[in-house]
């Protein structure tokens, strides 16, 4: 007789091969001792290549039920984030201590996959679409990465070598990134053709740190990894020290706020693909560029 | 009428909020669909596709996938136990490819395995030698001398010419343009799935979601070589259909692999699969000339379509009949020349979608009302009032517009509506972009674009267009209970509802049971063409009736009637002139856009959709209203993101990643005036009330956009680069 039928099948021949950790110190042995495992915290990547019959693991490595990755805490002038924090607590709780990476967490996906993805896991996928990547790369954050022997720390921009590639050994996981406080305005914008749950166009992340006297760029999407502005960058902070901005901030010329754009899109390195061409990502980001930074100034300036 | 959903009358009859019975399952997730069936001993069937959009095939190795375990039958079309083609109206499509390739996803061989991993190994191991050759992918090279002929009758699928009036007729005024539309999908949230379970009397029961049960049935038959009594359809859950269901996907597929191994047999298509697994809309090329006096009344249109009808016929050459007859737009125009055409190419079949022709030239109609507006310098309201179509009027086929066609009162109506207030934003995601955070404010102006739209109901040019319905009337421990048995498609549009309202109102009676669609009763048609209330719910009526007047037999034992339906006759249309009485009714939506366009970046966020919309009779105020959202949402996808996006034939996004539909932070408020014109022919005066929201909505998004921006914007969907001209 038809039936109604009961849970889908088709993931469990990969559910038998699950291997399901309860602590870091597990999951860094059995990370060891099967290395072609593979590890999947809140699955919002892994899941659709996997349905999509993109891939085919042997073994998954499920991080999501790891304690010691779901918290993040504030060690002096840094935050120290478990690889396992989903993007909907970092759209919660960062507040003024990383506000660009709370305002990026924001743009990610639906509710839904907020509630599962991680940051660990952004990071691990290595995409220049990933859309925690570029505020901490603008925030020189690095990765915290351990195997059941050693660990070790990256530089998040050395982390990511190119399109879903990174440096990240077969023994190893992320456990966390270690993100220095915000100490000014930081932004964050991405285009999409949709006004919700779209892959970035192209992105920005721009932050100000009113201490140290700099600015920080960096741009999503555009270039076989997140990449900085360091043109813009070096233009922008030597506009504010000529002006003395910093001591006395008033208003930023139109001029020196186009040309920043314009060195942001000069350092980009976009193609033409399904989501859009590299003339209108250049357009874009030159725009996002003008924008952000003027946003930063005017909440400095506040 | 009333939009307040929440306001449900006890009775249930027509006119009443009644709630569909498959809403809360649907809701909570509970809802079976085609794709949650299963059976004992059941095996799971998948499809070997074509990689290449065109190649002739050498030869076919299965030994490799038989050898597998698990693997219970690999098919090919030496299999196929009947007819080796199909097709709803040229029988084109091979079951499975015979000797070549024409589209890149094309089913070449089928699998049954014990799992659905084991059959998609196996779908590996299958060797095909192929001989790729350059695809044919432009629709206009398809029928110039020399482009290779993709089949035996060439490449041109159909031609309609409309001659209307005077054919040298001149204008003071001339605008033309060149407009372009893009691949939509019907993008139904749940895939093709299908369970077909082999019978003792060597028939067949086959599970489906589909529109049309019965031409299903005749077309399944004819392939597996069995008479149709034997080959059973039943429907199963329909996760939406929008015309992508009318074509065959699996059916015959599915059937076969379970005769052939005696076991139940599921199939579902994944995500991506279903990109290929079902016909879109046509993408179409549009030249138009319009002519008009000083006060712009139109003296004449010319106009020019080119459909693309991809590999297979599918409904090409209805869709082309459509689109001709509607070029020119629900309005007064005294000479016409249109031609429109649709070509064979490499590129995936196009058939059916909410719409259906209607929708490509809207988007050029509109358009060209709105530069004859510009040149004129009048209002875009008032250049459609002066020529807006009404009752007595004939169509430039020559008919004669018989039923209500109330454009006027729907524009005025358009007008009459108060705008929404232009205030900066409170919430950021209302700005551009939304969530990404991409402006507050800078480079953002509003727009209000205007658009009207018109579309027949049921079948054309001929076609005997019918409905059956079975009603029992018998009575139990609750007393009388009235059962409704037909073969119409709920594919969520909430037929269901509706026919079960309409036999309360008739038989006076509370408890009615649809019972489950199949093919053990006639025909009702297909779920498309704004036809099943009309049509089935017209079948329904009449059993009533004749059951009203034998309700006094009832006391002795149950009573039952079966009716058919049949709307009037219409006319082919002349080969020659285009001319000719065949169209059943006609319906009209009017649309308002108002958008906040990022013109520096080319985001748009709708604000406010304003429609106006003559249905009739309103059978149900809830259902309808979800008619008129979801419509415009599939036209707000058209006109801003919905595209397959093609390259040498192949699917460059074919994947909700990359194929984006509106969600509920770009779909606008919308606001709704219905008004009830009785249509002089059709059960309680109803029209067809589905397509029409789709159809008007996108070139009003695009005038505001284009009001907004200053750009010209002459293809949908309009891409971010096209509106900030970069």
């Amino acid at each position: 007789m038809v039936r109604r039928q009961g849970p889908r099948r088709r993931i469990l021949p990969l559910l038998e091969a699950t291997l399901q950790p309860r602590d870091l110190a597990d999951a860094l042995a059995a990370r060891g001792a099967h290395p072609t495992a593979l590890p999947l915290a809140g699955g919002t990547d892994l899941m659709v290549e996997i349905n999509f019959d993109r891939r085919r693991p042997e073994r998954i490595l499920d991080l999501s039920r790891i304690a010691e990755l779901a918290g993040w805490d504030r060690e002096g002038d840094e935050l120290v984030i478990g690889a396992g924090v989903t993007h909907a607590r970092l759209e919660g709780e960062m507040g003024g201590l990383a506000p660009g990476l709370g305002m990026a967490a924001r743009t990610i996906g639906s509710p839904q996959i907020r509630n599962r993805g991680t940051i660990g896991g952004n990071i691990a996928t290595s995409s220049p679409a990933g859309d925690a990547l570029p505020p901490l790369v603008a925030a020189g954050a690095r990765v915290e990465l351990a195997s059941a022997t050693a660990s070790r720390s990256v530089p998040i921009s050395e982390f990511c070598t190119g399109p879903k590639r990174n440096v990240m050994a077969p023994d190893e996981l992320i456990t966390a990134v270690r993100v220095p406080v915000a100490q000014g305005p930081q932004q964050f914008a991405k285009v999409g053709p949709r006004n919700a749950m779209v892959i970035a166009v192209c992105s920005l992340s721009v932050h100000l740190d009113a201490v140290a006297r700099t600015v920080r760029t960096a741009i999503g999407s555009a270039a076989p990894t997140i990449v900085r502005a360091t043109e813009a960058e070096a233009f922008m902070e030597g506009v504010l020290d000529e002006r003395g901005a910093w001591e006395r901030p008033g208003p930023l010329p139109a001029s020196a706020l186009a040309r920043f754009g314009e060195l942001v899109a000069a350092a980009a390195r976009p193609i033409d693909d399904v989501r859009g061409s590299a003339a209108y990502r250049r357009h874009a980001l030159a725009v996002l560029g003008r924008r952000t930074l003027s946003w930063c100034w005017q909440e400095h300036r506040a | 009428m009333s939009t307040s959903g929440t306001r449900v009358l006890p009775l249930g009859r027509i006119g009443e909020s009644v709630l569909r019975a498959d809403g809360r399952p649907k809701v909570r997730g509970e809802f079976a669909y085609a794709s949650d069936l299963g059976a004992d001993r059941m095996l799971w069937g998948a499809t070997l596709r074509s990689p290449h959009p065109s190649a002739r095939i050498r030869g076919i190795d299965i030994t490799r996938a038989l050898t597998l375990s698990g693997v219970h039958a690999v098919l090919t079309h030496a299999d196929v136990p009947g007819r080796t083609t199909y097709g709803m109206e040229i029988s084109d499509q091979p079951v499975l490819a015979i000797d070549r390739v024409r589209y890149e996803g094309e089913p070449v061989a089928i699998v049954a395995a014990d799992h659905p991993e084991t059959a998609r190994r196996a779908i590996e191991r299958i060797v095909v030698d192929y001989l790729p050759e350059d695809p044919l992918t432009d629709p206009e090279r398809a029928i110039m001398p020399g482009a290779p002929r993709l089949h035996p009758g060439g490449n041109l699928l159909r031609r309609v010419t409309i001659r209307h009036g005077d054919p040298g007729a001149t204008a003071e005024v001339v605008v033309r343009g060149e407009y372009a539309v893009g691949m939509q999908d019907q993008a139904f949230l749940g895939p093709e799935a299908a369970l077909a379970v082999p019978a003792e009397d060597g028939g067949i029961d086959l599970h489906v979601a589909t529109q049309w049960l019965h031409v299903d049935q005749g077309q399944v038959a004819a392939c597996l070589g069995l008479p149709p009594s034997l080959t059973r359809l039943h429907l199963s859950g329909v996760g939406g259909a929008f015309g992508g269901r009318e074509d065959l996907s699996m059916q015959v597929h599915v059937a076969m692999l379970a005769l052939h191994t005696g076991r139940p047999v599921k199939m579902v298509y994944s995500r991506e699969e279903s990109f290929f697994g079902h016909v879109h809309r046509h993408p179409a090329r549009m030249e138009y000339e319009h002519g008009a006096d000083r006060d712009g009344r139109l003296v004449y249109v010319r106009a020019r379509v080119v459909l693309d009808g991809g590999a297979y016929a599918s409904s090409s050459t209805a869709v082309v009949a459509n689109a001709a007859t509607f070029a020119c737009g629900p309005y007064d125009v005294p000479n016409a020349e249109v031609e429109a055409i649709v070509t064979y190419t490499n590129n995936p079949p196009c058939g059916a979608m909410r719409g259906f022709g209607a929708v490509q030239v809207a988007f050029g109609h509109e358009s060209q009302m709105d530069r004859l507006a510009a040149e004129l310098a009048l209002d875009p309201i008032e250049i459609r009032l002066r020529n807006a179509l009404a009752t007595g009027m004939r169509l430039p086929t020559g008919q004669l517009v018989d039923g209500p066609a109330p454009v006027r009162e729907l524009l005025e109506g358009l007008r009459d509506m108060p705008l929404p207030p232009d205030v900066v934003p409170v919430d950021p995601r209302e700005f551009p972009g939304g969530v990404s955070n991409s402006t507050h404010g800078e480079g953002t102006r509003r727009g209000v674009g205007v658009a009207v739209g018109f579309k027949n109901i049921a079948f054309a040019e001929g076609f005997d267009d019918y409905s059956t319905a079975r009603v029992r009337i018998s009575r139990d421990d609750g007393g009388p209970l009235v059962e409704i048995h037909t073969a119409a498609a709920e594919v969520g549009q909430g037929l269901e509802t509706v026919l079960a309202q309409i036999a309360r109102t008739e038989l006076s009676l509370e408890r009615v049971r649809v019972l489950p669609a199949d093919t053990q009763v006639g025909s009702a048609g297909s779920t498309s063409a704004s036809r099943q209330t009309w049509m089935t719910g017209g079948a329904v009526q009449l059993a009533c009736a004749r059951l009203r007047e034998r309700l006094h037999e009832a006391i002795d034992g149950p009573i039952e009637e079966t009716a058919v339906y049949r709307h009037r006759p219409t006319q082919a249309l002349d080969p020659d002139t285009g001319q000719g009485d065949s169209l059943v009714a006609l319906a009209f939506a009017a649309h308002r856009a108002v958008c906040d366009v990022d013109v520096e970046l080319g985001i748009v966020r709708a604000v406010e959709i304003a429609t106006t919309q003559d249905v009739g009779r309103v059978m149900n105020p809830l259902a309808l209203e979800g008619q008129i959202h979801g419509g415009i949402a599939q036209g707000l996808g058209l006109a801003l993101m919905e595209e397959i996006q093609m390259e040498e034939g192949r699917v460059r996004n074919a994947s909700f990643t990359d194929y984006l539909m509106p969600t509920v932070l770009d779909m606008p408020q919308v606001r709704m005036r219905i008004s009830e014109t009785p249509h002089p022919h059709a059960p309680y005066g109803l029209n067809g009330v589905g397509e029409m929201p789709t159809i008007a909505s996108t070139p009003a998004i695009v005038a505001a956009v284009r009001d907004a921006s200053g750009r010209p914007l002459t293809r949908v969907p309009l891409r971010p680069s096209d509106i900030a001209g970069v």
